[in-house]
C-alpha cells in the first residue's frame, strides 16, 4: 500500500526536493563506472539513427547512396537541400509546417483548457454523478482513437467538415487522459483551503477557477499541453483521411506523399534527399519544445504518474 | 468499461451527510462543476461516444449494388471473424504485443531504475537522449528507418558487410514485423521511462531509509520497494502499449511502398480498415472490422488490469 501513503507526502512541484529528508541515503556519493558506460552505450541506440538523419540532410542524392550512412559526404550539400525543400512546388513544405503548428497549438490549447476545467471539477467538487462520469472518461482512454477515426469521417463528411482544418482540430480536443492527469493534480496543488477563503471573500465559482485554480495549475497545464502537442503534430491517420487538399496537409501527411512521389518516380530520385531533410527539419521545433519546458512537464508529470 | 480499478484511484472522500434538500450554496456549487465539464463532454459526445455508436449502427448494414444499403445483422461480423485478412492481422499485432510490449517496457524500467539510482555519470543527458526519439514523428521514424534498413546504402547493412557478414534483409516478409517491432521500441521507450522515472522520484526517501537499515541492496530495493511502488504508472503504461499495438497504422502503410511484398493490405487491422473504406469502397464492412477492433482493444485492456489489481491484492496480503 505503499502508493497511498505516498499521496499523502507528496505535493506538485516539489519532486527534485522530495527526498532530502534522509541523511543516509545520498545517491551521488556513489558513481558507477560499469553502469554509466553500458548507459551510454544504450543511448546510442536512440541517437544515432537521429544522428544519420542529420548526417544525411548533409547530403545530396548521389552521396546519400555512395557514402557511409553515418558519416558526412566530402561535399556538404545542407544549404541546397535546405533551398530546395523550401521552394519545392511552391514552398508547399512552410504551408505544411505552417499547418501543423496551428493544428496543434490550436488542439492543444483546447484540449488543455477542457481537460483542465473537467479536471478541476472533478478533483474539487462533490455533484451528482461524478462518478459515473469519470469512470466514462477512465474507460475511453480504452478506445482507439484511429478506429473512431473512420466513423467520425463520414458523420464529418454528411455535415461537410471534411477538408478542412476543423476536421483534424475538434477530434483532438478529447483528452481523457490529459482530464485524469488534470484531476489528479488539481486535487494536490489547490488546497481547499483556498477555495474556501475566495467563496468568503465572495467570488464566484468561475472567477475561483480563473484567479486561483488555473495559477495554482502551471505544471500540470505545460503537461497536459505538450502531450496533447505531440499527439496532433505527430498524428498521421486523422489527416490523412479528413483531408484531401495538399495546401491543408500537416507535415506528417505531406512528407508521407513526398516519399510516396520518390519511391515512385524513376525520374523524380532527387527527392531522396529532400524527403530527409523535411524530416529533419520537422522534428526540431518539438524537440526544442520539450529541452525548455524539461522542468515543467517532468514535475507535473511525477505527480500524475505516481498515483495512477 | 465503467470498472478501470488500476486507474482510478478514489480519494477517501469526507462522508456526506444525507440531506433531503441539498443548500442554495451546495446547488450553486453543482451547478459550476457541471458547467465545467460541460465543454469536455460535449466534444467527449460528439467525438467519442457518437461515432461509436454510429460505427455499431454501421456495421449492422451491407451495401447492394441493388437496392442500396440493406440491414445485414450481424453478417459482417460473422464475415470478419472468418476473413483470413482481418485475423491475420489480428494475429499479427498480438504477436507484436506478446513480443515487442514486454521488451520496450522492460527495458524503459530498467532505465527508469538505473537513472533513479543517480549512479551514473551524466544521467540528465542519458535522459534527454533517451526521450528524443519521443518528439519524432512515427512517419518520420518510419521513414527514417526505413532508409536505415535499406540494402544498398543503409548504414547498418553497410556496417554488416563491412563486418563481412552479408547483407541483411530487414525487410522481407519474415522480418518485417520484427523491423517494425524495433522502429516502435525506439520510438516509445523514452515515453515509458519518463512515466516511471517521474513515478519514481515522486517515492519518499524514508521509504529507502528503511530499506536500508534493513541492509537491502540496490536490486532488492528496485523489486521489493521500487517496482511496487510504481505499479500504477506501470500499469499505465501497459494499457497505451496494448492500445498503441493494436492500432498499428502510419508503420504498415508507410513501409508498404519499401516493401510491398511483405505487407500485404490486412498487415494491420487499422490498415485493414483504412484500405476497406477508402480502397475498396466497404464502408459498412470497414464499420465492423474498426468496432471490432475497438472490442478487442478494449476487452484486453479491461482483463489485463483486473489480473493486475488480483495480484496486486495477493501480494499485499502475502506481506
Amino acid at each position: 500500500m505503499t502508493v497511498t501513503e505516498t499521496r499523502t507526502l507528496v505535493t506538485p512541484g516539489t519532486s527534485r526536493r522530495r527526498r532530502g529528508g534522509s541523511r543516509h541515503y545520498d545517491p551521488s556519493r556513489r558513481r558507477s563506472m560499469l553502469l554509466t558506460v553500458l548507459l551510454w552505450l544504450c543511448a546510442l541506440y536512440f541517437i544515432l539513427p537521429l544522428w544519420w538523419l542529420f548526417v544525411s540532410s548533409t547530403k545530396d542524392n548521389s552521396a546519400l547512396f555512395s557514402t557511409f550512412g553515418l558519416w558526412f559526404a566530402p561535399e556538404l550539400s545542407l544549404w541546397d537541400n535546405l533551398q530546395t525543400l523550401f521552394t519545392i512546388r511552391g514552398g508547399i513544405f512552410i504551408r505544411w509546417m505552417l499547418n501543423t503548428v496551428v493544428y496543434s497549438t490550436v488542439s492543444a490549447f483546447g484540449a488543455t483548457l477542457l481537460a483542465a476545467m473537467a479536471g478541476y471539477a472533478f478533483a474539487k467538487y462533490e455533484f451528482p454523478g461524478k462518478k459515473v462520469l469519470f469512470s466514462a472518461t477512465l474507460g475511453a482512454v480504452m478506445i482507439p482513437l484511429t478506429a473512431l477515426a473512420l466513423p467520425t469521417y463520414l458523420l464529418f463528411s454528411q455535415a461537410g467538415l471534411t477538408d478542412t482544418p476543423w476536421a483534424v482540430i475538434i477530434p483532438s480536443l478529447v483528452s481523457p487522459f490529459g482530464v485524469y492527469l488534470m484531476r489528479v493534480y488539481a486535487a494536490d496543488a489547490i488546497p481547499d483551503t483556498l477555495i474556501e477563503a475566495a467563496r468568503v471573500d465572495g467570488a464566484g465559482e468561475f472567477r475561483i477557477f480563473w484567479q486561483v485554480g488555473l495559477r495554482l495549475l502551471g505544471p500540470g497545464l505545460v503537461t497536459v499541453f505538450l502531450f496533447s502537442l505531440v499527439a496532433t503534430w505527430n498524428n498521421y491517420f486523422l489527416p490523412l483521411i479528413m483531408l484531401n487538399t495538399s495546401d491543408l496537409y500537416p507535415i506528417t501527411v505531406g512528407l508521407a506523399q513526398l516519399q510516396a512521389a520518390a519511391s515512385a518516380g524513376g525520374g523524380t530520385q532527387a527527392l531522396f534527399s529532400t524527403v530527409i531533410t523535411g524530416s529533419f527539419v520537422s522534428i526540431i521545433p518539438l524537440i526544442i519544445a520539450f529541452l525548455f519546458l524539461q522542468r515543467y512537464w517532468q514535475s507535473g508529470l511525477a505527480t500524475g504518474s505516481v498515483k495512477g | 468499461m465503467s470498472n478501470t480499478p488500476a486507474l482510478t484511484v478514489e480519494r477517501p472522500s469526507p462522508p456526506v451527510k444525507a440531506k433531503r434538500h441539498t443548500s442554495p450554496t451546495k446547488r450553486k456549487q453543482n451547478r459550476a462543476a457541471y458547467l465545467f465539464l460541460l465543454p469536455f463532454f460535449i466534444v467527449f459526445i460528439t467525438m467519442l461516444v457518437i461515432p461509436l455508436v454510429y460505427a455499431g449502427y454501421l456495421s449492422l448494414f451491407e451495401s447492394k449494388l441493388i437496392g442500396g444499403s440493406v440491414f445485414a445483422g450481424l453478417a459482417n461480423y460473422a464475415r470478419a471473424l472468418t476473413d483470413p485478412q482481418f485475423l491475420g492481422g489480428l494475429g499479427r499485432v498480438a504477436l507484436f504485443f506478446i513480443i515487442q510490449v514486454p521488451i520496450m517496457l522492460g527495458l524503459a524500467l530498467f532505465f527508469a531504475l538505473a537513472l533513479d539510482t543517480m549512479r551514473a555519470r551524466g544521467s540528465k543527458g542519458i535522459r534527454l537522449l533517451i526521450f528524443m526519439p519521443y518528439a519524432v514523428p512515427a512517419v518520420v521514424a518510419t521513414l527514417m528507418w526505413g532508409y536505415l534498413y535499406g540494402a544498398d546504402f543503409g548504414p547498418i547493412a553497410q556496417i554488416a558487410r563491412a563486418a563481412g557478414l552479408g547483407t541483411p534483409d530487414f525487410l522481407s516478409a519474415g522480418n518485417i514485423l520484427y523491423s517494425m517491432m524495433n522502429i516502435v521500441t525506439w520510438e516509445f521507450i523514452g515515453y515509458n521511462m519518463i512515466i516511471m522515472y517521474a513515478a519514481l522520484r515522486s517515492i519518499p526517501g524514508e521509504l529507502y531509509e528503511a530499506a536500508e537499515i534493513d541492509g537491502a541492496g540496490q536490486f532488492r530495493l528496485a523489486w521489493s520497494v521500487k517496482i511496487p511502488a510504481i505499479r500504477p504508472a506501470i500499469m499505465l503504461t501497459v494499457i497505451f502499449s496494448i492500445i498503441g499495438s493494436f492500432q498499428l497504422f502510419a508503420e504498415p502503410s508507410l513501409l508498404d511502398a519499401l516493401a510491398p511484398a511483405a505487407i500485404t493490405n490486412g498487415f494491420t487491422p487499422n490498415y485493414y480498415a483504412y484500405n476497406l473504406a477508402f480502397i475498396n469502397q466497404e464502408l459498412n464492412y470497414a464499420a465492423a472490422v474498426a468496432f471490432l477492433l475497438g472490442l478487442v482493444i478494449a476487452v484486453i485492456s479491461y482483463f489485463v488490469q483486473l489480473g493486475s489489481e488480483r495480484s496486486a491484492r495477493r501480494e499485499r496480503k502475502g506481506l
